[in-house]
């Protein structure tokens, strides 16, 4: 380096530690940085920000966490543990230090694994393993439902419960298995094989929460291909909601839970088959009634034509003209007697209108010649001794002329 | 023929025991539809319809004392399973 002509600079503490700051916190290495560290000092004010110190074997380096950033942190912290935090570099001038402003923290080798998980999805997944076509439908009322979990646990009994609540006439088989740690991912293979000689209708692989090391075993690619090549489709509830594991994307179906899994195997419950078969019975009853209606019905209209064309009813309809013609007999009979009858009253009528006894209570009288009886009529016959009968009696008269 | 099956099915009355819920859910579906073609002669309906109530009761039933089966694995033999009580 060339001496220059000039002196050194000359800066202020103001002046020199802007600069340093300005340098750090210019620097991109230094604004955007995972550092890995052993926790220690760790204090937690009343405040509610974290300070702590990262150190390694040869150097140290300050921290802090503002307090939404550490209300967030899912794991707790504490002396001793190894971690990884993310954050930027910041200098905290009044007192002429640098620290790293931290945002995340996880457990070391957290971050590892996570890149483990993203090489070995894009791998299986470009392999097709994951593909939505070589999904199958989950059977509407499965006869036999096997469960891969751990033999003790909440996910098994959660499940179960729920089974036995939806759908109690299917048939449960467990092959139970360790669900972490390294034995876990060659028992589960096996479990899942041993389960498919049962030939269930759905499987159920299961495990209750946990961090992405115990949830680990179901993104071992050996159990992944093992859900991707089980011959009865596979319900996948690993974990919690927000928890994805190779064997989710690998699965038939994914559930967000164990319970979640069993309610999806037991689409149909025992109050839909009640339903339905109560809907059944209802409908044959309306038709068997309707059925029976129907036939009342029409033997009812057959007996009534029946009945009018019946011997019967003929013999009454007979009955009933013979009644007619006699009525009409016996009237035509009467009324001719009628006519009759008023023509002999007439004749008769006239009888007595001639009746010579009549005219004499009119004050007629019949003269007759006493001699002969002979009626007079004329005047000249009116000589000699008559006879005048008048209506009570006769008596004699003398004509002299 | 349609009707020599109905008649045969009609006569099975003895074998209800037997039927496994999806069996008799089968057999009462198909003599809600038989019923509804209305086809029959009244005497083979009215047999259906006594049919179909007793599948009716044999599926209630059925339901009624189901009891969730669990079993476990052991190699390839099945067995049953005792739960661990909470």
């Amino acid at each position: 380096m060339q001496p220059t002509l000039f002196s050194s600079i000359h800066l202020t503490v103001s002046q020199l530690t802007f600069h340093i700051r300005k340098q750090l916190e210019n620097d991109p290495t230094l604004q955007d940085v995972w550092v890995e560290g052993e926790i220690s000092n760790l204090s937690r004010p009343a405040s509610g920000h974290f300070y702590f110190t990262l150190k390694d074997k040869n150097a140290s380096l300050r921290c802090m966490m503002w307090k939404p950033d550490a209300a967030r942190l899912r794991i707790n912290l504490q002396d001793g543990m190894a971690v990884e935090a993310h954050g930027r570099i910041t200098v905290y001038e009044p007192q002429g230090t640098y620290q790293l402003a931290v945002n995340l923290i996880q457990p070391r080798g957290e971050g590892a694994l996570y890149q483990e998980f993203l090489r070995l999805k894009a791998m299986l997944e470009a392999e097709g393993l994951f593909d939505l076509d070589h999904k199958r439908p989950i059977p509407e009322l499965p006869h036999v439902i096997g469960i891969v979990t751990s033999q003790t646990g909440a996910a098994l009994r959660d499940m179960l419960n729920t089974l036995r609540r939806r759908l109690p006439l299917a048939q449960v088989i467990l092959a139970a298995s360790p669900v972490q740690g390294v034995e876990a991912p060659p028992a589960l293979v096996n479990a899942l094989q041993l389960l498919n000689y049962q030939s269930p209708d759905v499987i159920l692989l299961a495990r209750g929460g946990g961090s992405i090391e115990d949830l680990w075993a179901f993104n071992d690619e050996r159990v992944v291909r093992a859900v991707a090549h089980s011959k009865a489709p596979v319900i996948c509830g690993v974990g919690h909601e927000t928890d994805f594991t190779l064997c989710d994307f690998a699965a038939d179906l994914r559930a967000p839970t164990p319970t979640a899994a069993a309610e999806l195997a037991s689409q149909t419950t025992v109050d839909d088959l009640y339903a339905q078969i109560t809907q059944h019975a209802t409908r044959i009853t309306d038709l068997a009634l309707n059925l029976v209606a129907e036939q009342k019905a029409l033997v009812s209209a057959l007996r009534s034509r029946l009945k009018y064309v019946s011997p019967e009813r003929r013999i009454q309809s007979e009955y009933q003209h013979l009644d007619e013609l006699s009525r009409r007999a016996s009237s035509a009979l009467t009324h001719r007697i009628q006519l009759q009858s008023n023509h002999i009253n007439g004749i008769s009528k006239r009888l007595l209108s001639l009746n010579p006894e009549g005219i004499l209570s009119r004050g007629y009288a019949i003269i007759t010649r006493k001699e002969d009886g002979a009626v007079v009529s004329k005047v000249s016959q009116a000589r000699g001794e008559l006879k005048v009968r008048v209506s009570d009696g006769e008596f004699e008269v003398k004509n002299e002329k | 023929m349609a009707k020599t099956t109905k008649t045969s099915k009609i006569s099975d009355t003895l074998i209800m025991e037997n039927l496994t819920y999806e069996e008799a859910l089968t057999e009462l579906e198909g003599i809600v539809e038989s019923l509804e073609g209305e086809q029959n002669l009244l005497e083979d309906s009215m047999k259906l319809f006594e049919r179909g109530q007793a599948l009716v009761m044999h599926c209630s039933s059925l339901l009624d004392a189901a009891q969730l089966k669990v079993q476990k694995l052991v190699g390839e033999s099945v067995i049953s399973f005792e739960e661990e009580s909470e």
